[in-house]
């Protein structure tokens, strides 16, 4: 159909945004925050019982790629690829998940406190990976490793399927009930995962472990296993993006943009739920994150989610490898549960949310 | 030509629009007025695609509505709402760039054109020396015209004016108004729901008087807005005059039985 446009047309030349377009906020964020992650990481792997110098590190991860003489111990080598890289990169990734997944739950129902553990979809994946370790105690190994994420996955989509149901009033999801949906639920499904627990009683370490978020036993199996959940889920959630952004309007608003609301909604619900999934299979309780670092995120470079996405992903690895730093640390040679961590920074945060949240805008 | 051909459409059991056939033609303001809950808002959701009529048709020069599909729709129709969610976090240029999204390809990346085309829409509805400013900050009227500035980013075919300047001083009024018409006349077609009466007969070109999701006369409005037409659609009584420049109606209230 011809559609004549009412708009007398300039003419344009200019291939670039305009200067008041260029307002996209913080321009040199991202390329900062991965250098800063970069950064964060090599230290991580660096820092610990066995200290490795930052340079050494760097040249040990290089002699992998490109030839370099070889004049460090091989056990430097044992302890960076073999324990310490991979627990860096199941964090990492543990918190790239929370945070961007975080972000994507606050805008789809335009709820600033939609963090994966307020609205119980953590809890419920936590569930799923403990009934997946309860039955799959048998098989070791990668095989054994994907069964935790995939459950996950399948607990944590039901989860917020029920929460969601349970949340909705009429039309809309008001604020209040998703949250008080989620924690409810969430109790009920960490109730139900502990006493689970109960009967793994010949691992109770790790299950402790597991319960508090805690790293020691990362391995290159279960960082393998996570991975395609987070980058696929992670690369559904940014290709909807700009979609994202129009949601923020309103549900009527955004259809009269032409978006097809409940299919967006659905399937960055399943994505953001696929990342949880990734984060919370072998981490257990690590809340605040996808609270702290989004907020954070849009304080820097405002509500555009396809800025934002990539930005909370990077602020997330960041900030849990940093907690992670601090919590093998404080006390070492002993370990704090990660999830402690995050909490002594994110409650505070949280309640900080709570106050502001009466008159100040989040979108 | 936007053709409603025998729209009802209702909320639930309650019917809100009862067979409505109403035409507007290129380059014509036609207002919807009537009384509260007459339908003029669901109608204009009903051509909006947002609310499914039970049955009738809209059709945009022989097309089917219902048969496009919702990005086509959007880059034909676009809605400035009455009241609006705008998030506050966004800048008022982000704001009108949501214009473009029916334009834009699948992962929408803009480009210098539709920088332009907001820009456009921008300096014409006065917004443009606020485009960096966030929506968080602007008044209300101002924001009212960051959603026309984002309408007419859609480049429609259609326009469709909730009560969208209700909320504007009248100096901005009568400027948003000029813009329609002059837009109107360049082609658009513009159906605009309107409580201000006198605002109505000075710019739509014919009016459509609806009451009780029925439609009772649509013509123009000197034929319209008269006391017999206020008082079947209103119920009340008025003196109608001239617009002392233009000649349109101008209409006075005054009390119940005042002259009978």
């Amino acid at each position: 159909m011809e559609m004549a446009n009412p708009l007398p047309r300039r003419k344009n030349q200019d291939a670039r945004a305009p200067a008041w377009a260029t307002l996209v906020r913080g321009r040199a964020v991202i390329p900062l925050a991965t250098l800063g992650v970069i950064v964060i990481a090599i230290l991580s792997i660096g820092i610990g019982s066995v200290f490795i110098p930052p340079l050494l590190t760097i040249k040990i991860l290089l002699a992998r790629v490109i030839a370099i003489p070889v004049d460090w111990a091989a056990t430097f080598e044992t302890i960076l690829f073999d324990i310490r890289l991979p627990r860096v990169l199941l964090i990492a990734i543990t918190g790239a998940a929370l945070a961007s997944s975080g972000t994507a739950y606050q805008g789809l129902f335009r709820n600033p406190l939609a963090d994966p553990y307020l609205i119980g979809v953590a809890a419920g994946a936590n569930l799923g990976a403990i009934i997946a370790m309860a039955l799959q105690v048998a098989y070791p190994g990668l095989l054994g490793a994907l069964a935790l994420p995939m459950g996950a996955f399948i607990g944590a989509l039901a989860t917020v399927a029920i929460v969601y149901a349970l949340a909705r009033v009429g039309n809309r999801i008001p604020q209040t009930t998703l949250i008080l949906a989620g924690v409810a639920i969430g109790y009920l499904a960490t109730a139900l995962g502990s006493f689970i627990l109960l009967g793994l009683s010949q691992h109770v370490m790790r299950v402790l472990v597991f319960l508090l978020g805690g790293y020691s036993v990362a391995s290159w199996d279960a960082a393998i296993a996570v991975i395609p959940f987070f980058v696929i889920g992670f690369a559904v959630m940014f290709i909807y993006a700009r979609p994202l952004n129009v949601l923020l309007l309103d549900e009527e608003q955004a259809q009269q943009l032409g978006i097809d609301v409940e299919k967006v909604k659905r399937i960055v619900v399943i994505a953001a739920t696929m990342v949880t999934a990734s984060a919370v299979a072998f981490s257990g309780l690590i809340g605040f994150v996808g609270l702290i670092v989004p907020h954070a995120a849009r304080l820097l470079v405002g509500p555009d989610h396809r800025r934002l996405l990539p930005l909370t992903a990077l602020g997330g690895a960041g900030f849990l490898m940093l907690a992670d730093l601090l919590a093998r640390t404080i006390i070492a040679p002993q370990e704090l549960p990660l999830g402690i961590v995050t909490a002594f920074a994110g409650a505070p945060f949280f309640l900080y949310l709570l106050r502001r949240a009466k008159n100040a805008a989040f979108f | 030509m936007l053709k409603l051909e025998h729209i009802s459409a209702s909320y639930g059991k309650r019917a809100v629009l009862k067979n409505i056939a109403l035409t507007a033609r290129d380059g014509e303001i036609l207002g919807l007025i009537g009384p509260n809950g007459a339908g003029k808002s669901s109608l204009m959701r009903v051509i909006s695609g947002t609310l499914a009529p039970t049955t009738g048709a809209v059709r945009l020069a022989e097309t089917d509505l219902a048969r496009m599909d919702r990005r086509a729709r959007a880059r034909a129709i676009a809605v400035v709402p009455q009241h609006s969610n705008l998030p506050d976090a966004f800048t008022a240029g982000e704001a009108v760039l949501m214009g473009r999204t029916p334009h834009l390809a699948f992962f929408g990346v803009e480009r210098a054109r539709d920088f332009q085309i907001a820009q456009d829409a921008m300096l014409r509805t006065d917004t443009f020396q606020f485009a960096e400013r966030f929506v968080g900050e602007l008044s209300g009227g101002e924001r009212q015209r960051v959603l026309i500035a984002r309408a007419l980013a859609q480049e429609p075919r259609v326009l469709l004016l909730d009560e969208a300047t209700a909320h504007l001083d009248l100096k901005h009024q009568t400027a948003i108004w000029d813009l329609v018409r002059q837009l109107a006349r360049a082609g658009l077609i513009v159906v605009a729901a309107l409580h201000d009466l006198n605002l109505a007969a000075q710019y739509a070109d014919r009016l459509a008087l609806l009451r009780g999701g029925e439609l009772l006369i649509c013509d123009q409005p000197a034929r319209v807005l008269t006391r017999e037409w206020l008082r079947r659609g209103y119920d009340v009584s008025a003196l109608i005059s001239a617009h002392p420049l233009y000649q349109t109606p101008m209409i006075a209230l005054i009390e119940e039985g005042e002259l009978e």
